[in-house]
């Protein structure tokens, strides 16, 4: 089996689990001597764990958020969803394999669900561009989501992109535009609209898709205004500051929440969301089930005034003293 | 008498223009070294190249709106740091400076005004105040502008100079574009034009949000547009960018801008769109 790929602080932890299993292969003959030495390592890991998981910097949850073996939007949509039907194309220039759309059912309604696509592996990555939109990919869901509108399905967003691709193809056919252009519709589209964060939330080019009556994040998903790399090569002049730019800028889930930024935390299994990716997706369902039902009882226009009110009360401000 | 009244109410002694100080001023464009008299004549504007200098909010006030009309309203509104964020300095004692510098608050200016007799809601952003940055301030200033336009029926016009959204704040920030988003969905609703114009530069979140979004969009020549930085956009190709990239006129041809306005023409044009829209 191909190695699996680990961060530097969930390293010594999977040595361990490791050379447990092992252990407990070889114990299969001669059980009596190794059982003791097992139940010793099995009790070393599980503090390990709780050692590691209980003070993660805001740095590790980033590195946990872009794992490259953690669940991205597909694998959740086979997961919580069935009946999947992907849509492709934004009717103008091309399909955006960054990003993925369609109807579906959930909990026994039809929805329409989008999200950003990483890739899984090279190969995969380079033809997801790495979970980066171009325009067509944003014009794509303004496409459907207007089609979700026309028939009155509730939408369901999965959050997951390093931001929207910067690259010359991208602003010459309006990247900006396109952003705008979501956020402008999403503002007053007639059905509930939930968006959860399931790993990176890169700035325009996530809210472009999270413009939402909901929004929720991953445990160790992080959401922020420029990646920590931006924000420290601009205020730092040194990417390599990442680390203290994560601090400053608060991105995690739980900043979020303290902020008032978001609705709820959906706690991720010991480990990460790579570690138990059913169980995630679980807790991805009911949580999103919750809020959707919620939503679904309320008039439109009354989900509507709320999602201005929740827009119009976010950000801090006073009054000069004169 | 109006006069008077312009400087007490429009323009704080304190407040500084964009265009560094000195008697004579040379185009960064074609070099050509200009008088400042001369420059301040024609609206900072190369007569030579026609390149236009970056002028603050102070003159696009005076460029675009009727002599001493604007009352500018939420003034008072400022910022706090709800992040505690401190990066080689406090954000706070960046704000202080900035307002030091700059003389007025916040990096957007916002009230009523009249064009050619006409009122209408007017917003202009400040490149000098903190890079035109939007954070809490600039947006609230925003929805509340917009607010004011759907209420009392009056067109709005919004002048951009902007590098984006404001790390400072953090998520707050980037909150704003959805926020301006929801108050400028509101007022499509109306019979009421919004006239976005976008100067050197206009970037990031700023862009992807209320400034792409105008009914008419207009741009000065040569201003700087775009989603990305062309320093990111740049690292992310690894090859350097095309002449001419991200420009007006670049945006125009791609079919993202009305047109590009000489500052010379902008308020004539301003006025005969609102008449064409409006009357
Ligand atoms: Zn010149």
């Amino acid at each position: 089996m191909a190695e699996m790929f680990a961060l530097e602080f969930e390293r010594p932890i999977l040595d361990l689990e490791k050379k447990i299993k092992e252990m407990k292969l070889l114990s299969g003959n001669s059980k009596m001597e190794l059982d003791d030495e097992i139940a010793r390592l099995e009790k070393k890991v599980e503090k390990l764990r709780a050692d590691v998981y209980s003070s993660l910097t805001r740095w590790q949850r980033v590195q946990l958020a872009r794992h490259p073996e953690r669940p991205y939007t597909l694998d959740y949509i086979r997961r919580i969803l069935t009946d999947f039907l992907e849509m492709h194309g934004d009717r103008g220039y091309a399909d955006d394999a960054a990003v993925v759309a369609g109807f579906a059912t959930f909990q026994g309604r039809s929805v329409f669900v989008m999200g950003h696509q990483k890739g899984r592996g090279t190969k995969d990555n380079l033809y997801r561009n790495f979970g980066m939109p171009n325009p067509e990919g944003y014009r794509k869901t303004q496409r459907l989501m207007e089609l979700a509108a026309r028939f009155q399905r509730p939408i369901l967003s999965f959050i997951d992109t390093p931001g929207a691709y910067p690259g010359l193809g991208a602003e010459e056919r309006g990247q900006a535009r396109a952003i705008a252009n979501n956020l402008l519709l999403m503002a007053n589209l007639p059905v509930p609209i939930v968006a959860v964060v399931i790993g990176e939330g890169g700035s325009g080019g996530a809210l472009a898709i999270g413009l939402a009556d909901r929004v929720l994040m991953l445990e160790n998903s992080i959401y922020s205004v420029i990646s920590p790399e931006g924000c420290a090569s601009i205020l730092y002049r040194n990417s390599a500051e990442a680390p203290r730019a994560a601090e400053a800028m608060r991105v995690t889930a739980r900043d979020l929440e303290e902020l008032g930024l978001i609705e709820e935390v959906i706690p991720e299994p010991l480990g990460g969301a790579h570690r138990n990716p059913l169980e995630t997706a679980e807790r991805i369902r009911e949580t999103l089930d919750r809020h959707l039902q919620e939503l679904c009882a309320l008039p439109v226009a009354e989900l509507i005034k709320r999602r201005h009110a929740r827009y119009f009360q976010a950000g801090r401000w006073e009054k000069a003293k004169s | 008498m109006a006069w008077f009244q312009k400087t007490k109410k429009g323009l704080a002694p304190k407040e500084k223009a964009e265009v560094p100080d000195g008697l004579w001023l040379k185009c960064e464009n074609c070099n050509e070294i200009i008088f400042r008299k001369e420059l301040q004549k024609n609206r900072f504007v190369c007569q030579k190249c026609r390149f236009h200098f970056r002028i603050g909010s102070r003159d696009y006030i005076e460029l675009l709106l009727d002599e001493g009309s604007f009352r500018e309203f939420n003034v008072d509104l400022i910022s706090v740091d709800p992040l505690k964020f401190k990066d080689t300095k406090r954000y706070t004692d960046r704000l202080q400076a900035a307002v030091k510098k700059t003389g007025i608050n916040e990096a957007i200016r916002t009230g009523i005004g009249t064009v050619d007799g006409r009122k209408i809601v007017f917003g202009v952003m400040d490149f000098e105040f903190f890079g035109g940055s939007v954070g809490s301030v600039v947006g609230e200033k925003i929805v509340r502008a917009v607010e004011r336009a759907r209420e009392q029926k009056y067109p709005l016009v919004l002048v951009s100079a902007s590098g984006g959204m404001r790390m400072q704040e953090g998520m707050f920030s980037l909150m704003q574009m959805a926020k301006t988003a929801c108050a400028l969905s509101e007022y499509a609703k109306e019979k009421l034009p919004f006239i976005s114009i976008l100067t050197h530069p206009t970037t990031g979140g700023t862009t992807a949000s209320f400034s792409m979004l105008g009914d008419v969009i207009i741009a000065e020549p040569g201003a700087l547009i775009g989603f990305a930085g062309p320093r990111v956009i740049k690292q992310t190709i690894g090859q350097d960018l095309p002449p001419g990239f991200q420009r007006s006129e670049f945006l125009l041809q791609h079919g993202f801008l009305d047109m590009i306005v000489d500052r010379s023409r902008l308020k004539d044009t301003v006025s005969l769109m609102l008449k064409h829209l409006c009357d």
